[in-house]
């Protein structure tokens, strides 16, 4: 048997899925969609179904009179990935619109954190005063224990939280992220 | 003017309203009411199918071949359940149906009553959209936007969930008007600037090739019209998906045949050489690219699709173009003519003489035999013997189905239905049932295999009630054909569970059905059995028995490109050793 010929070099390729290997990027979707019953479950589930990551996910709703909630999704995938999921976002039926707020570059993001800390003497001392420093509110006080109010971003809250372990954090709540573009115009 | 009625009264009303003459269901306790409703008129029919599946796929059939919305008629729990797979065959081949399941009482729901489920969680990822009404007030308008969202932009299914209470509560029903959807508002006409630059890339291009869909179909027969204008105006050849076979007819000088896993030679040889790839109304599905990193390397790419997320989904393109098939060519045409542009006519002439080096190829030849009937042989008799007559086609899913697409040559749009995406085995009988609901007077025959054709065999019953006169032609090889061509090309040709060991007598089952049944298996006695099967008033069940070990060829072996097909080997009585051809990466794929 002859040794078999060297295989030609693949042309480079053009193609979504020779991209794979390409950066993932973070993305934060807001989704405006008509507040009905299984709406969320749409939306969750065409993410699930089609295999896309979900990072953080808030709603609620933001037209009482016109049942229109808010949806807002980070997700992370190569850029070929993100372009798709806002394409089938707008497929699903009571969708109004979506904007990618990552690509609109403009946006605030902001996280609402309650975290619990438990400690006595100096590491009292010592949570309060770097909850000062993070501008967090105290909303629950016990001889032993604090509950912190913080909002900011993601980023922010992650880095109150570790420095809250060491001195006695207990457990924490945080909502996810919402999100808004800047200046006036709407999304 | 809007009357008081009964929600069940409302749902008649509202199909009568949607000019709905035909109804595929079945009754059970939680769409009582509805019968009730429809016992009481007679401008809606309903077809009693054997099973609810067979209401689904009649419902894509009756759908397909009339281009209006089919529509069924089921009850709650298992009722809604069967329905699941018709369901999904139509969301992915983009076929518009409205399905009304029954459900239990609203204050049931929720309740593991009995025959409950949750139909809209389990329907959610199978339609377009779905439905569960709550109130009788909101009626009407759903029942008329389920229509709307069927039948607009990407067609595809719409359950509607209706409560034993909301069918026996009164409402006003009101008529549909202009239905304008609080949100959904798919997008017809094209830019006409990115159909400027379309029709500009098409004047400058050397090896261009129209790639068309399904999604032409779907946008009516103006598009099929337009479809063929544009070809005739450029000279451009033409290829199509398995779903779209019949926009271009088989017959037309522009004709390469279809393309993909299984297409010809020609087909996919000039999608890999391409220089311009005209992709209008498919979808880059992986049985018409082969693999993905080496399709159709040296192109640009326009794609025209209704839908803006099959643009860029599997294949990226230099131009995605957001419309109705229809509108788009229109434009396409009448900017050509208007802007005077000219293809590239000498690079034209060397591109065609390219493509009848490779039809030279030959790649659907087969070795012919005297003694028995080949497949491919018995679908080009059966073409041959029906081609003249007002014929619709209709198959189950496997070899015989590619064979169909192979060497039935379609002329038309709607002529032709079969399972593309899904790939639904059982489909082809109760689709056959729906197209002869809708035509009565034409010839419909189911194209089946003799595994497939055991998956809603019931539904002879049906045929029976309604004296449907449907042709059923079995390709019967004994065979799982196709799961038996890809054990021997992969699994060294080990059969696992692929062989059907007693089937039935299927002339003897014909005559339970009170149809006719006829078997052949010489080949000098096809054509006579293939015209006493057309001649014959009433429904025929046709066994036609192959060469049980015939593989279906051309092929393009999984995880390779379009340039690196199979042909069948027409020389060596052994055969040739394909299972060598695919690689491991290969033999995981589908």
């Amino acid at each position: 048997m002859n040794a078999p010929s060297p295989a030609p070099a693949p042309p480079p390729s053009p193609y979504s899925s020779a991209l794979g290997k390409s950066n993932s990027e973070s993305h934060t979707l807001s989704v405006l969609v008509d507040n009905e019953p299984g709406v969320l479950a749409r939306v969750v589930g065409l993410f699930s179904g089609r295999g896309y990551n979900i990072e953080s996910l808030t709603v609620a709703e933001v037209a009482h009179g016109e049942h229109v909630s808010r949806i807002t999704i980070v997700t992370a995938g190569p850029p070929e990935a993100i372009e798709q999921i806002s394409h089938q976002l707008e497929r699903i039926v009571p969708v109004h619109k979506v904007t990618d707020l990552t690509v609109t570059g403009r946006a605030i993001e902001r996280e609402l954190a309650m975290v619990k800390v438990r400690g006595k003497g100096e590491n009292r001392a010592d949570a309060l005063r770097l909850a000062d420093a993070f501008r967090a509110r105290v909303v629950d006080a016990t001889v032993e224990s604090f509950i912190f109010e913080l909002t900011g971003s993601p980023k922010k809250i992650d880095e109150f939280v570790e420095l809250m372990r060491p001195i006695g954090l207990v457990e924490f709540s945080r909502t996810g992220i919402a999100a808004i573009t800047r200046g006036p115009e709407m999304m | 003017m809007s009357k008081e009625m009964s929600g069940a009264a409302m749902i008649v009303e509202a199909l009568k309203d949607q000019g709905v003459d035909t109804v595929f269901g079945y009754p059970g306790g939680a769409v009582l009411p509805i019968y009730d409703a429809i016992f009481q008129q007679n401008f809606v029919k309903h077809v009693l199918v054997r099973q609810e599946g067979g209401a689904a796929h009649a419902a894509e059939g009756y759908a397909r071949s009339t281009g209006k919305v089919g529509v069924l008629l089921v009850t709650s729990g298992p009722g809604a359940t069967n329905t699941v797979t018709g369901l999904t065959d139509a969301l992915m081949d983009s076929i518009p149906l409205v399905c009304i399941t029954g459900q239990v009482p609203t204050h049931l729901i929720g309740s593991d009553a009995f025959q409950e489920c949750d139909t809209v969680g389990i329907t959610r990822h199978c339609t377009k959209h779905n439905y569960l009404v709550r109130s009788v007030e909101d009626l009407p308008r759903i029942l008329h936007e389920a229509f709307y969202v069927a039948s607009s932009g990407r067609p595809g299914p719409v359950v509607i969930d209706v409560p034993k209470d909301v069918q026996f509560a009164l409402g006003k029903y009101s008529q549909p008007k202009n239905i304008q959807h609080k949100t959904y508002r798919p997008r017809l006409k094209p830019e006409l600037d990115k159909i400027r630059q379309a029709v500009k890339m098409m004047a400058k291009a050397k090896r261009p090739v129209f790639y068309t869909g399904g999604g032409v179909i779907n946008s009516g027969p103006v598009a099929s019209t337009l479809l063929r204008e544009l070809a005739e105006l450029t000279g451009f050849p033409v290829t199509s998906t398995l779903m779209g076979l019949g926009a271009y007819p088989a017959s037309g000088k522009n004709w390469l045949g279809m393309l993909g896993m299984h297409g010809t030679y020609e087909a996919n040889n000039a999608m890999h050489g391409c220089d311009l790839m005209i992709a209008v109304g498919s979808r880059f599905d992986d049985r018409i690219t082969g693999r993905l990193d080496a399709f159709s390397p040296g192109s640009k790419k326009i794609h025209i699709d209704i839908d803006p997320s099959s643009i860029n989904k599997n294949v990226k393109v230099d131009l995605g173009i957001v419309g109705d098939c229809a509108h788009a060519l229109e434009d396409m045409a009448r900017l050509w003519r208007s802007e005077g542009m000219q293809a590239d006519k000498l690079a034209l002439a060397a591109w065609w003489k390219q493509i009848d080096h490779w039809r030279e190829k030959k790649s659907l030849a087969y070795k012919p035999s005297k003694t028995t009937i080949k497949p491919q042989h018995a679908v080009q008799r059966l073409y041959e013997l029906t081609k003249g007559r007002d014929t619709y086609i209709t198959t189950e899913v496997g070899q015989h189905q590619m064979w169909a697409a192979q060497y039935y040559h379609f002329q038309e749009p709607n002529r032709w239905m079969t399972s593309g995406g899904l790939g639904t085995m059982g489909y082809g009988l109760p689709a056959a049932i729906g197209a002869q609901m809708a035509h009565p007077k034409a010839l419909v025959v189911d194209i089946a295999g003799d595994a497939s054709i055991l998956m809603n065999i019931q539904e002879m019953s049906t045929a029976k009630q309604y004296r449907l006169p449907v042709k059923i032609f079995i390709l019967n090889n004994q065979y799982m054909g196709m799961v038996r061509q890809w054990q021997e090309l992969l699994h060294g040709g080990r059969y696992a569970e692929s062989y059907t060991d007693s089937l039935p007598d299927f002339v003897k089952l014909a005559q339970a059905y009170g149809a006719h049944g006829i078997r052949c298996s010489d080949p000098a006695d096809l054509d006579r059995a293939i015209q006493e099967m057309i001649d014959t008033p009433n429904a025929v069940i046709f066994d036609c028995v192959v060469e049980g070990q015939e593989n279906c060829f051309p092929m393009i072996p999984s995880g390779k490109a379009h340039n690196d097909m199979i042909l069948a080997d027409l020389s060596d009585d052994a055969g040739i050793d394909i299972g060598a051809v695919i690689d491991e990466k290969g033999k995981a794929l589908v």
